[in-house]
C-alpha cells in the first residue's frame, strides 16, 4: 500500500463525508426533540415523525409525488425504449439531429424548462394538473431511460433479433419475446431511476403543480413558512426513499448478466 | 419429402446483391439438390454469406429469382421461411436456458408447452446434451453450446438448414469432432445442408458439393476432389491446397501431352484431365501463354538428380512443420518459390539441413492446366 492509494482512499473519504454530512445532520435533527438544529442535542423524539404522519397535507403531497413519480417512470421508460431502439436497428436521414433533440432536456437548465412548461401549460390551459408534472417529468427523465436501454442494446449480440425471424418470430413478436426480454434489466433500472429523479424534482414541479404539490413543493413551502424540525423528518423520509430506488437501479444495472430475470 | 427428385430444392436465377455501390453477389446461377450436402466456400468478402442471407431472406436481392421448392422467395419475409440457421455467433436467446432455446422455434409455431418440452429434451438429447437442458446456456462450453444451437435450428424439422461458419469458434479438436456429427446429422435427415465456410477443411471433409466464390461469383462448382485435383482459375489454385502455379509458352503439343517453356525449364503437361473435361490437346497451339498447376504435395524431392522429366533444380529456403507433414520453400536460381509437401518421416533421408541443391520432379499427369 503505496502513499498515492491511502491519499486516493482518505480523498474518497472526504468526498463522502461532504456529501452525506449535511444529510447525515438532517437526519440526526429529525430525532432532536429540541425545536432549533443546535448542537449539544437534547432528547431523542419521535415527535416530528408523528407531526408529518397526522398532517393530511404531507399525505396528500406523498401521494401526489407516489403518482407522478410511478407514471412518470413508466411513460419515460417507455419513450426511452423505443428510441433507443429506432437508434438501435435504423439508420435514417437526419438520425444525428434527431438523437441530439432526443438527449436535450437535460441539458436546459432545470430552471428554464420549468418556466418554459409553466408558460406552454398555461397556454394550451394544461397547468396546474398532477398530469401535468407527469408530461414535464417525462420529458426530462425518458433521456435517462433512453441511455440506459441503448446501453444494455449494445451489449446484444446483432444476430439475436435475426435469429429470432429465422425460427418464425414476426418483428413484433421478436420484439416481445427477444428484445424486451433482453432489455428487461435495463428497463427496470430505468423505471427505477427515473421514479427517483422524478420524486426528487423540485423547479419544474413547483412552477407547473399548482395546487397538486409533490413533497419536495411542500418541504420548500414549510421552510418558507418558519423552521421546522419536521423537515428533517420529511427529508429523511424522503432520501431513504429516493436512495432506495437509485440503489435498485443500480442493483438492475450492474447485475445485467444475472439471469434470476 | 415431397420435393420432386428431379427438380432441385433451391435455385438462384442471375441474383445479384448490392449494398450502395458495393456489389456483394454477381449474376449468381447455381441450384441445390434436395438431401444435398453443400459447402459455399470463398476468402472473407466474397459474397458467400450475402447468398446464405439472401435464402434466409434477411437480405433481399436487388434483382435476380431465388426459388425454393419452385416457390419465388423474393419478397418472403424470414420468419414466414422454413429456413433455420446456425449463426457463427451461435445467437443462443441468452435469458433462456438450452431447453427454452430449443423450444423456441416451436413455441413460434404456437406449439402446446407440452409437445414443446417433449420435442427440445428429445434433440437435445439426440446431440448428447440433454443433461444441460435447464442450465443457462451462457455456462455452457462452446461445443455444448454448439450443440443446443443445432437443435435449436433442428427441432421444427426443416427440409433445409442454413450454417454460417458454425464451427469457427471452436477448438481444432473440436471442429473435427462436431464435423463428424454434423455429417451424421444430415446423412440420418436427409435434409438439405448449405455450408458457409472460408474453411477447405471443413468444405471438403463434409460437403457433397463445393461452390467456391471470389468477388461475388462463383469461382468453380464441383465435388471436392475434383475442385482440389483440377482447379478451374487461378483463383481457385491459390484459394485451395497448396499448389505451384506455373506460367509458360506452349511449345508443341502433340497426342494430349503440352510442352510448356517456362522461365524455370521446359515441362510436359497432360492437357486431358483424369475426369475427362477440360478438352483435347487441339485447344493449345505453339506459342498460346498457358498456366498449369502442380500441387505441392505430388511433388518429389531429391537429393541425386532423377531419371525423370519435369525436373528442376532448387534450394531449400525454410520448412514449415505441421505435424505428419512437413511443407518445404524452395527458390529456383531464378527466385522462384517452389513449395513441396511430404510426410515428416521422409524428410529424414532428405539430408536436408546441409544446403546444397534439391532436384523437384513430378508426373506429366499430375500436372494440370489452367483452362484458358
Amino acid at each position: 500500500m503505496n502513499w498515492l492509494s491511502w491519499g486516493l482512499r482518505g480523498y474518497t473519504l472526504l468526498l463522502f463525508v461532504f456529501v452525506f454530512a449535511p444529510i447525515f445532520f438532517s437526519v440526526i435533527f429529525s430525532f432532536n426533540s429540541a425545536r432549533f438544529p443546535t448542537i449539544p442535542l437534547e432528547s431523542f423524539t419521535f415527535h416530528w415523525y408523528q407531526t408529518i404522519w397526522s398532517d393530511p397535507d404531507v399525505w396528500t403531497a406523498v401521494r401526489n409525488s407516489v403518482v407522478v413519480s410511478f407514471c412518470t417512470s413508466i411513460i419515460a421508460t417507455f419513450l426511452g425504449f423505443c428510441t433507443a431502439y429506432t437508434d438501435y436497428r435504423y439508420n435514417f436521414r437526419f438520425k444525428g439531429a434527431y438523437l441530439a433533440l432526443v438527449l436535450l432536456p437535460p441539458t436546459i437548465p432545470l430552471i428554464i424548462m420549468a418556466l418554459a412548461m409553466l408558460a406552454w401549460f398555461s397556454k394550451i390551459g394544461a397547468s396546474g394538473q398532477l398530469w401535468s408534472i407527469i408530461i414535464a417529468h417525462s420529458v426530462l427523465t425518458a433521456p435517462f431511460a433512453m441511455a440506459i436501454c441503448r446501453l444494455r442494446l449494445n451489449q446484444m449480440d446483432g444476430d439475436l433479433e435475426a435469429a429470432a425471424w429465422n425460427l418464425g418470430a414476426s418483428e413484433w413478436r421478436s420484439m416481445r419475446e427477444v428484445i424486451v426480454p433482453f432489455c428487461k434489466p435495463a428497463i427496470v433500472s430505468s423505471l427505477f431511476l427515473t421514479a427517483a429523479v422524478s420524486f426528487d424534482e423540485f423547479a419544474i414541479s413547483w412552477f407547473v403543480s399548482g395546487l397538486n404539490k409533490t413533497v419536495p413543493v411542500l418541504i420548500l413551502e414549510i421552510v418558507q413558512g418558519n423552521i421546522d424540525p419536521q423537515v428533517n423528518a420529511i427529508g429523511t423520509f424522503v432520501f431513504l426513499v429516493s436512495m432506495t430506488l437509485v440503489i435498485i437501479a443500480q442493483l438492475f444495472f450492474t447485475l445485467r448478466h444475472s439471469k434470476v430475470l | 419429402m415431397s420435393v420432386p427428385n428431379n427438380r432441385p430444392l433451391v435455385v438462384f436465377d442471375k441474383v445479384s446483391k448490392r449494398f450502395g455501390e458495393f456489389v456483394a453477389v454477381k449474376a449468381l446461377n447455381f441450384s441445390i439438390d434436395a438431401g444435398e450436402f453443400i459447402a459455399i466456400m470463398g476468402p472473407s468478402g466474397c459474397g458467400k454469406t450475402t447468398t446464405l442471407r439472401m435464402l434466409a431472406g434477411l437480405e433481399q436481392p436487388t434483382e435476380g429469382t431465388i426459388r425454393i421448392n419452385d416457390q419465388l422467395m423474393n419478397n418472403v419475409k424470414p420468419h414466414e421461411r422454413d429456413t433455420p440457421m446456425v449463426w457463427q455467433s451461435l445467437a443462443l436467446f441468452p435469458f433462456l436456458n438450452a431447453r427454452e432455446n430449443v423450444e423456441f422455434g416451436l413455441k413460434m409455431r404456437n406449439q402446446d408447452a407440452a409437445t414443446r418440452r417433449a420435442k427440445a429434451l428429445d434433440w437435445l438429447e439426440r446431440l448428447g446434451v440433454a443433461e444441460f437442458a435447464e442450465r443457462n446456456v451462457e455456462t455452457l462450453s462452446g461445443g455444448q453450446r454448439q450443440r443446443v444451437a443445432l437443435a435449436r435450428s433442428l427441432v421444427t424439422e426443416p427440409r433445409m438448414l442454413l450454417l454460417d461458419e458454425p464451427l469457427s469458434a471452436l477448438d481444432a479438436h473440436l471442429v473435427i469432432r462436431m464435423q463428424s456429427v454434423l455429417t451424421r446429422l444430415q446423412r440420418e435427415l436427409g435434409i438439405t445442408f448449405v455450408y458457409v465456410t472460408h474453411s477447405q477443411s471443413e468444405a471438403f471433409a463434409m460437403a457433397d458439393r463445393v461452390v467456391i466464390m471470389s468477388n461475388g461469383e462463383i469461382a468453380q462448382t464441383g465435388l471436392p476432389r475434383d475442385i482440389y485435383r483440377e482447379p478451374a482459375s487461378r483463383f481457385v489454385a491459390e484459394f485451395v491446397g497448396l499448389n505451384n502455379i506455373i506460367s509458360g509458352k506452349v511449345i508443341g503439343s502433340t497426342d494430349g501431352i503440352v510442352s510448356v517453356d517456362s522461365p524455370i525449364g521446359r515441362f510436359t503437361v497432360g492437357s486431358v484431365s483424369a475426369a475427362g473435361g477440360q478438352g483435347g490437346s487441339s485447344v493449345y497451339r505453339t506459342g498460346d501463354q498457358v498456366t498449369f498447376v502442380i500441387a505441392a504435395d505430388l511433388v518429389e524431392v531429391s537429393r541425386p538428380q532423377p531419371q525423370a522429366d519435369n525436373v528442376v533444380v532448387c534450394s531449400l529456403i525454410s520448412e514449415e512443420f505441421i505435424g505428419s507433414v512437413v511443407t518445404l520453400f524452395l527458390e529456383t536460381s531464378d527466385g522462384t518459390e517452389l513449395k513441396v509437401q511430404i510426410q515428416e518421416r521422409e524428410l529424414e533421408t532428405l539430408d536436408h539441413t546441409s544446403g546444397g541443391t534439391f532436384y523437384l520432379s513430378w508426373r506429366q499427369g499430375n500436372a494440370h492446366l489452367l483452362p484458358s
